[in-house]
C-alpha cells in the first residue's frame, strides 16, 4: 500500500509542517504555483508506521548475507557516516575561500595521497561522481594523450569479452572503436588473439585484473609489454580492487590509468544509484590530463590547483570536486585501516572467497574455472542441474531467497553459462559463509527431489515470483489519483 | 534439445541465414540462441540501407539477462527491417526461423553464403557449448 492510500482529507503530521510561512517575494508570480502540492493527508503515527514496515521489507545487507559483495556495495562502517557528517564538514560551503576549510581540504589530499599509494600510481583526482564518469575520464585522458601527440589513427580500444559492459559503452561515448577479444579456457585473456588485434589503430586495452571471472590475470605484465609496444596504454577498471587492495598495484602491473570505484570497496553507502565516487588514479605521461581539480599542498597550506597545473586536462567533471560527502567516508575508511588494514582486506576477502568456493565444490557444484584460485570472487556454473532437472541459476537464486540469503550476480559475466557469482567480502564470519553454503547444498538435494518447489520460489518473501518481462517492458512507475498499487 | 532446421545457414555467433528466390538474406537467431538469452524485452533491429561488413554489430536483442548484439553474417545491404519486434519482440522467443526474423539484407557477393555453417557444423557448435 503507498502512502498516498493511507490519505484522508483532513489528517495531519503537525511535526513536519512548516514553523513559518515561506517568503515568496522573490520567485516571479507567474512561476508560483496556484494550487497545493499534492501530498497525502496522513497522521504523524500512520507516517511512523508506513515507513516502518517498508524498511522491514528490505533485504539488505543490514539483515542479511549478501553475496553481490563490492561489485555492488559491500558492508559499510557506521564511523565513516559519523565522522564525515561532523558539522564543520556539513556546514563548509564549496564555494567558501581556501582558509575556511583547510580541514576538509587536508582530507582531500591525504585520500589523494593514500589512493596513489595503495594503487602506485604518480597522481589521483578525486572529482568523477561514479564509477562509470571515472572510466569516461580514463578514456576520455587516453584518447587526448594520443590526440595531443598526433597520433590521431588511434581509434580502437581492445576490451576482453568478460569485461563489464561498460568498458565498451565507455570506449564509444569516447568515439572509439571497441575490439573484442576472447577469454582463454582458464580465465586469462587470450594472448594470442590480443597479439592479432594490437596495433597501430590500438588507442588502449581496457582490463579488469582480477577479472569478471574471478581469477588473476597471469599474463598482465606481457598484457602490458605487448600493449605499450604498439604504442597503447593500459586502463584499470578498478572494479575488483577489493581483492588486491595494497597487496599488487595497479601501477607495478604497468597501467596507465586506473578509476576506483570508492562508493564500493572504500565502502560509503550508495543505494538507489549513487551518490558515488569514481577517482581515477594516472601515470606519469597521463598526469597533465587528468580532470580537476586536485588538491595541493604548500608548505603547510592546502589550495586547489590552478587550470594552468594541468594544461592538458580533459576538463571538470563536477561542478566542484567530486562528491564530497562520498569522498570523506571514503578517507574516514582508509584512515581507520591503516597500511596493515587495508592488505587485511583484500587478504581476508580472498580468503572468504576461496573457504566458500572450496566448500561449494566439496558440496558438488561445478566450479566455471576449477583449475583456478579465486580473488576476492568465483563463479559457478549451475548448468547440469538446468539440464537434468530444469533448474537454472535463477531459480536457485530465488530459492536462496527463502534461505534468507540475497541472491549472488547472476547469469553474469556471459560467457559461462547458468551461472552465480559469488562474493562474501572480508567482513562475513564463517559461521555465515557455512550457513550459504548448507543452503546452497539443500537446494541442490531439491532440484533433486522436488524440482518444482525450487522453480516456484520464492515463498517467504512479500512478494512471489516476479514477471521480469513484464516488469521490465511495462514500467508502471507513477502513482496517479485513482490509480491501485500492486 | 534446440531445432536446428536443415534448409538454414549459421554462423558461430548463432544468427540463422535463410537464402530467398531472389538472393535476398534473411536473418534471425537461432532457437538456441533464444532458449540461452530467455525472454526478451527489446529488439533494435537495423536501420533499412544501411551497409555492414561481415561480423559488424548490426542489431541488438535484449533479455532479462542481458543484452546482445547481433552480427552481419556476411557483406550486405539492409533491404527491410522487422521494426515491429520493438514493440513485440516475443515473437523471436516463439518462433525464432519464422516470425522472430530481425533483418532482410542484400549481400554483396551472393556466394559468401556458402562460407556459412550448415546444419551438422552449427549443431557442433552448440554441442561444444554444452
Amino acid at each position: 500500500m503507498l502512502i498516498f492510500e493511507h490519505s484522508r482529507e483532513g489528517r495531519r503530521a503537525y511535526a513536519q509542517a512548516p514553523q513559518e510561512r515561506p517568503e515568496l517575494e522573490d520567485i516571479p508570480k507567474q512561476f508560483r504555483r496556484k494550487s497545493a502540492p499534492g501530498l497525502p493527508s496522513v497522521s504523524e503515527l500512520q507516517v511512523v508506521r508506513h515507513y516502518t514496515r517498508l524498511s522491514q521489507l528490505n533485504f539488505s545487507i543490514d539483515t542479511h548475507f549478501y553475496p553481490l559483495g563490492s561489485c555492488t556495495m559491500k558492508y559499510n562502517p557506521r564511523a565513516c557516516n559519523q565522522l564525515a557528517m561532523l558539522p564543520g564538514f556539513l556546514s563548509r560551503h564549496p564555494l567558501g575561500p581556501e582558509e575556511h576549510g583547510q580541514g576538509f581540504l587536508a582530507c582531500m589530499h591525504e585520500l589523494q595521497e593514500m589512493l596513489r599509494e595503495v594503487t602506485g600510481m604518480t597522481d589521483v583526482s578525486l572529482t568523477p561522481m561514479a564509477g562509470a564518469q571515472g572510466e569516461l575520464a580514463g578514456v576520455a585522458m587516453i584518447k587526448a594523450y594520443h590526440d595531443k601527440r598526433g597520433d590521431h589513427e588511434r581509434d580502437e580500444i581492445i576490451v576482453p569479452d568478460a569485461a563489464h559492459g561498460t568498458n565498451p559503452a565507455t570506449a564509444t561515448m569516447c568515439g572509439l572503436k571497441v575490439r573484442e577479444i576472447p577469454t582463454g579456457p582458464d580465465g586469462d585473456v587470450d594472448l594470442d588473439a590480443l597479439k592479432e588485434v594490437v596495433g597501430p589503430k590500438t588507442a588502449g586495452i581496457m582490463l579488469t585484473n582480477p577479472s569478471t571471472v574471478g581469477v588473476f590475470d597471469r599474463n598482465i605484465e606481457e598484457i602490458a609489454r605487448v600493449v605499450h609496444e604498439a604504442g597503447g596504454l593500459l586502463y584499470y577498471d578498478g572494479a575488483n580492487l577489493n581483492a588486491i587492495l595494497g597487496k599488487v598495484l595497479p601501477g607495478d602491473m604497468g597501467f596507465d590509468v586506473i578509476h576506483m570505484n570508492l562508493h564500493k570497496t572504500f565502502s560509503t553507502p550508495h543505494g538507489g544509484g549513487g551518490p558515488g565516487a569514481g577517482a581515477i588514479g594516472v601515470s606519469k605521461r597521463l598526469q597533465t590530463f587528468m580532470p580537476g581539480p586536485v588538491v595541493r599542498k604548500e608548505g603547510d597550506r592546502y589550495r586547489w590547483s590552478r587550470a594552468d597545473e594541468l594544461p592538458d586536462s580533459i576538463g571538470r567533471l563536477s561542478a566542484f570536486m567530486g562528491n564530497a560527502g562520498v569522498l570523506l567516508r571514503a578517507y574516514v575508511y582508509a584512515r581507520m585501516l591503516g597500511r596493515e588494514g587495508m592488505k587485511r582486506v583484500g587478504e581476508y576477502a580472498t580468503l572468504n572467497a576461496n573457504y566458500m568456493m572450496e566448500r561449494l565444490r566439496e558440496a558438488g557444484f561445478a566450479l566455471a574455472y576449477p583449475k583456478r584460485r579465486a580473488s576476492h570472487e568465483f563463479i559457478i556454473t549451475v548448468k547440469r542441474q538446468a539440464k537434468e532437472h530444469g533448474v537454472t541459476a535463477n531459480d536457485f537464486a530465488k530459492r536462496l531467497l527463502d534461505h534468507g540469503y540475497h541472491a549472488p550476480t547472476m547469469y553474469f559475466p556471459l560467457l559461462v553459462p547458468e551461472c552465480l557469482l559469488i562474493e562474501p567480502t572480508e567482513t562475513e564470519a564463517k559461521e555465515e559463509i557455512d550457513g550459504f553454503v548448507d543452503a546452497m547444498a539443500s537446494i541442490d538435494a531439491e532440484t533433486r527431489e522436488d524440482a518444482d518447489k525450487v522453480r516456484g520460489a520464492p515463498y517467504t518473501l512479500p512478494v512471489r515470483r516476479l514477471d521480469d518481462v513484464k516488469a521490465a517492458k511495462q514500467l508502471d512507475l507513477v502513482w496517479r489519483e485513482g490509480s491501485k498499487a500492486a | 534439445m534446440s531445432d536446428v532446421p536443415a534448409e538454414l545457414k549459421y554462423t558461430k555467433s548463432h544468427e540463422w541465414v535463410k537464402v530467398g528466390d531472389d538472393g535476398t538474406l534473411t536473418v534471425g537467431i537461432t532457437d538456441h540462441a533464444q532458449a540461452a538469452l530467455g525472454d526478451l524485452v527489446y529488439v533494435e533491429a537495423p536501420e533499412t540501407g544501411e551497409s555492414y561488413a561481415p561480423g559488424d554489430a548490426c542489431a541488438v536483442v535484449e533479455s532479462v539477462k542481458a543484452a546482445s548484439d547481433i552480427y552481419c553474417p556476411v557483406a550486405g545491404e539492409i533491404v527491410e527491417s522487422h521494426e515491429s519486434l520493438a514493440d513485440e519482440p516475443e515473437h523471436v522467443n516463439e518462433d525464432p526461423y519464422g516470425d522472430g526474423w530481425i533483418f532482410k539484407l542484400k549481400p554483396e557477393n551472393p556466394g559468401d553464403v556458402d562460407e556459412l555453417l550448415d546444419a551438422d557444423a552449427y549443431q557442433k557448435v552448440i554441442d561444444e557449448e554444452d
